[in-house]
C-alpha cells in the first residue's frame, strides 16, 4: 500500500506567455495523509492547486491519480475521480439553500434523468428523496442543520467555511485540496477548524492536501509539508525539518546581508 | 405532498381561467380584438419563461430570442402551409427545428461570458433573419402568408405545458445544477457539474418553447416577414424577464401580462406609445429595481401569509 501514492505530480508544470508560474512541481501523497503547502504570497501554491484539479492544462509534465493520468482533463471529471476542493475565496451558491448546496455536490452521484423530472416520473422523486436524506445527512454531520433552509449568503462566514468544506465531502472525494480555510479566521475558528479538519479525515477516511498561512495550523496538523518558492519546490519535509530549513527561513524572511554585497 | 398539493391549485386555475375565458369567446362578449389579446398575452409568456430558464435559471445572457422564434414561426408555416400538415404537427416540428437551432447556436457560444455571449447570441439571431430574407421559398422580404389556426385553445395549452415543463426541469436537481452555474460557475464545475451541458441544455429547452410560441405567433397573424423578427422583438422578450425580476418565473408571468396590456392599450395612441411604455419601464425599475418579483415567487407570498411552520424551502 505504500509503495503506491494517491497522488503523483511528476515534474508538472505551467507556463502563461513567458511567465513560468509553477515549474517542475513534484509532490506525492499517500493514502491518508495529511500534507501542507506553504510558501509566500505569489509562490504558486492556487495555480498548483487549479493544475490539480484541471482549472489549468499543465504545459509540462504529469499528474497521476490512482495511477491514472489525470492532466487535461475538465474539472468537473477530475472532481468525478475523486479530488474535490474549496477555495481561498469563499465560492459557494449565494442564493441557493445551505441545503441545496450541498445537494449540487451530489448531482453528479444521482442517476434520474432529466426527462424523468420533467415528466416526474417515480425515478425521480426516489432520487430527488435519496440526495435531500444524503445532503441533510452531511449537515447533520457539520452541524448545520439548523441552517438548512437558509440561503448560503446569509451564513456567517465561519459557517461558510465549513459549509464549503461539507460541501467538497459531499462529492465523495478521496484526495480533499483545502485552499487556506482558515482565512480570515479568529484563533478560536482556527482551532475548530483543526479540529474538524482531523474529524473528517478520520470519519471519510481522507487523503488531504492543505494550503495555509497560518503556521500554528500548519505546523500543528499536517505530517509532511512542501514548500514553493517562485513557482518551484524549495523544501519538503517534517514540520520540524521545515521549520528549521535555511532556504525557507530565506524565503520567508529574506537573506542575511553578506559583507559583499555592501 | 406539498409539491403535488400545489401542482394541483396551478391545474385548477389554469383550467378556471381557460375556462372563463374561453366562455366568453364562445357567447360572443369578447370580440376578435379582446381574444386576440389574450392569445397574444399567452404567447409572449411563453417567450417571457423560455428566456427566463436561459438567463433567470442558468444565468446565461442571451439577447437573440427572436431568432428562435423566427424559426418556429417559420418552420411552422412552413409545414402548415407548403405541406398542408396539421397545425399540431408545426407547433412540435416549429419547437423541435428551433431546438435544434438552439443547439447549434449555443454549442459554440456558450463558452462566452457576459457581454460576449450576449453579443454572439444577437448576432447569430440576426443571422437567422437575415437567412429568411433571402429564402424566396417563404417569401423573402415580402412576406408568407398563413392562414389563421391559433385559438386560446392552442396558445393556453402550450403554454400551460411550458409551465410544467420549466417549473418540473428548476425544480429537480437539473435545476439545481443550473442555478449553479448561474451562481458560481467555477465552483459548480469543482462540484463535478457538466457546466457546458447544462448550459446547452438550458439553451435547447428555452429555444424549444420559443419555436412554440413562433408557431402560435405566425398562425396568429395573416402574414410573418422577417422585420418582425429583428433585434427588437429579442429585447421586447429580454425586457419581460428583466422587469419580472431575474430567476423569478412568476414576475416574467406578470411582467409579460401587464406590458402586453399595456402596449395593445397604447396601440390607440401612435404618437405618445412609446414614451408612456418607456415611462412605464422606468418608474417599475426605479421602484422596484430588482423588478417586479425580485427573486421570489408568487407562491412565497402565500408562504409569508400563513404563520411560519418550518421546513418548507426557500425559492420553491
Amino acid at each position: 500500500m505504500e509503495n503506491k501514492p494517491l497522488l503523483e505530480v511528476k515534474n508538472a508544470g505551467i507556463q502563461f506567455g513567458g511567465l513560468k508560474a509553477v515549474q517542475n512541481l513534484n509532490i506525492k501523497l499517500n493514502q491518508g495523509e495529511l500534507v501542507g503547502l506553504i510558501g509566500p504570497n505569489g509562490a504558486g501554491k492556487t495555480t498548483s492547486f487549479n493544475l490539480l484539479t484541471g482549472v489549468y492544462v499543465p504545459t509540462e509534465g504529469d499528474i497521476l491519480f490512482n495511477g491514472e493520468r489525470i492532466n487535461g482533463l475538465q474539472p468537473f471529471k477530475v472532481t468525478r475521480k475523486g479530488i474535490s476542493r474549496t477555495f481561498q475565496n469563499i465560492r459557494l451558491f449565494n442564493e441557493l439553500t445551505v441545503l441545496d448546496n450541498v445537494k449540487v455536490a451530489y448531482h453528479s452521484l444521482a442517476t434520474h434523468t432529466m426527462l424523468s423530472s420533467i415528466l416526474r416520473l417515480p425515478s425521480h422523486f426516489k432520487g430527488e428523496r435519496e440526495m435531500e436524506e444524503k445532503a441533510l445527512e452531511f449537515l447533520r454531520i457539520f452541524k448545520l442543520e439548523k441552517y438548512k433552509d437558509e440561503l448560503a449568503k446569509n451564513l456567517p462566514y465561519g459557517q461558510q467555511r465549513r459549509l464549503e468544506i461539507a460541501r467538497a465531502l459531499a462529492a465523495g472525494p478521496q484526495l480533499l485540496l483545502l485552499d487556506e480555510p482558515a482565512a480570515g479566521m479568529n484563533p478560536q475558528e482556527t482551532h475548530d477548524l483543526m479540529n474538524l479538519i482531523g474529524f473528517v479525515r478520520e470519519k471519510f477516511d481522507l487523503t488531504i492536501l492543505l494550503i495555509e498561512h497560518d503556521m500554528n495550523l500548519v505546523m500543528g496538523v499536517c505530517e509532511r509539508i512542501y514548500v514553493l518558492d517562485h513557482g518551484q519546490l524549495l523544501a519538503e519535509g517534517s514540520p520540524e525539518e521545515i521549520r528549521n530549513h535555511p532556504k525557507v527561513i530565506e524565503a520567508y524572511l529574506g537573506e542575511e546581508v553578506h559583507d559583499d554585497n555592501a | 405532498m406539498k409539491k403535488s398539493k400545489q401542482f394541483w391549485l396551478f391545474i385548477i386555475a389554469a383550467v378556471l381561467v381557460y375556462a372563463v375565458v374561453q366562455f366568453f369567446i364562445a357567447n360572443g362578449t369578447m370580440n376578435q380584438f379582446y381574444s386576440n389579446t389574450f392569445i397574444f398575452i399567452a404567447i409572449n409568456i411563453i417567450l417571457a419563461v423560455s428566456l427566463h430558464l436561459v438567463i433567470g435559471i442558468t444565468g446565461q445572457f442571451s439577447i437573440g430570442h427572436a431568432g428562435f422564434l423566427a424559426v418556429g414561426a417559420y418552420i411552422s408555416a412552413i409545414v402548415t402551409m407548403k405541406l398542408d400538415l396539421p397545425f399540431i404537427v408545426a407547433i412540435i416540428v416549429g419547437g423541435m427545428v428551433a431546438a435544434l437551432a438552439g443547439l447549434i447556436v449555443g454549442i459554440p457560444s456558450l463558452r462566452l461570458k457576459g457581454d460576449y455571449l450576449a453579443i454572439a447570441t444577437l448576432g447569430f439571431a440576426e443571422i437567422i433573419r437575415i437567412v429568411f430574407l433571402n429564402i424566396d421559398y417563404v417569401g423573402g422580404a415580402a412576406g408568407m402568408q398563413v392562414s389563421h389556426l391559433t385559438t386560446w385553445t392552442y396558445a393556453f395549452v402550450c403554454l400551460v405545458i411550458t409551465i410544467i415543463v420549466i417549473v418540473n426541469f428548476t425544480n429537480s436537481r437539473h435545476g439545481i445544477a443550473a442555478i449553479s452555474v448561474r451562481e458560481n460557475e467555477i465552483a459548480s464545475d469543482a462540484m463535478g457539474i457538466n457546466t457546458t451541458y447544462y448550459k446547452v441544455a438550458a439553451f435547447a429547452i428555452g429555444s424549444f418553447f420559443a419555436g412554440v410560441a413562433g408557431a402560435l405567433y405566425s398562425h396568429n397573424f395573416y402574414i410573418i416577414q422577417p422585420s418582425q423578427f429583428g433585434f427588437l422583438k429579442s429585447f421586447d422578450i429580454l425586457i419581460f424577464v428583466v422587469l419580472g425580476g431575474l430567476g423569478s418565473l412568476s414576475g416574467a408571468v406578470l411582467s409579460a401580462i401587464l406590458l402586453t396590456v399595456v402596449s395593445t392599450y397604447l396601440q390607440g395612441y401612435p404618437e405618445t406609445r412609446m414614451i408612456i411604455y418607456s415611462l412605464v419601464l422606468i418608474l417599475v425599475m426605479l421602484y422596484r429595481p430588482k423588478g417586479l418579483m425580485g427573486t421570489m415567487e408568487i407562491t412565497d407570498y402565500f408562504k409569508l401569509w400563513r404563520t411560519p411552520k418550518g421546513g418548507d424551502q426557500h425559492g420553491k
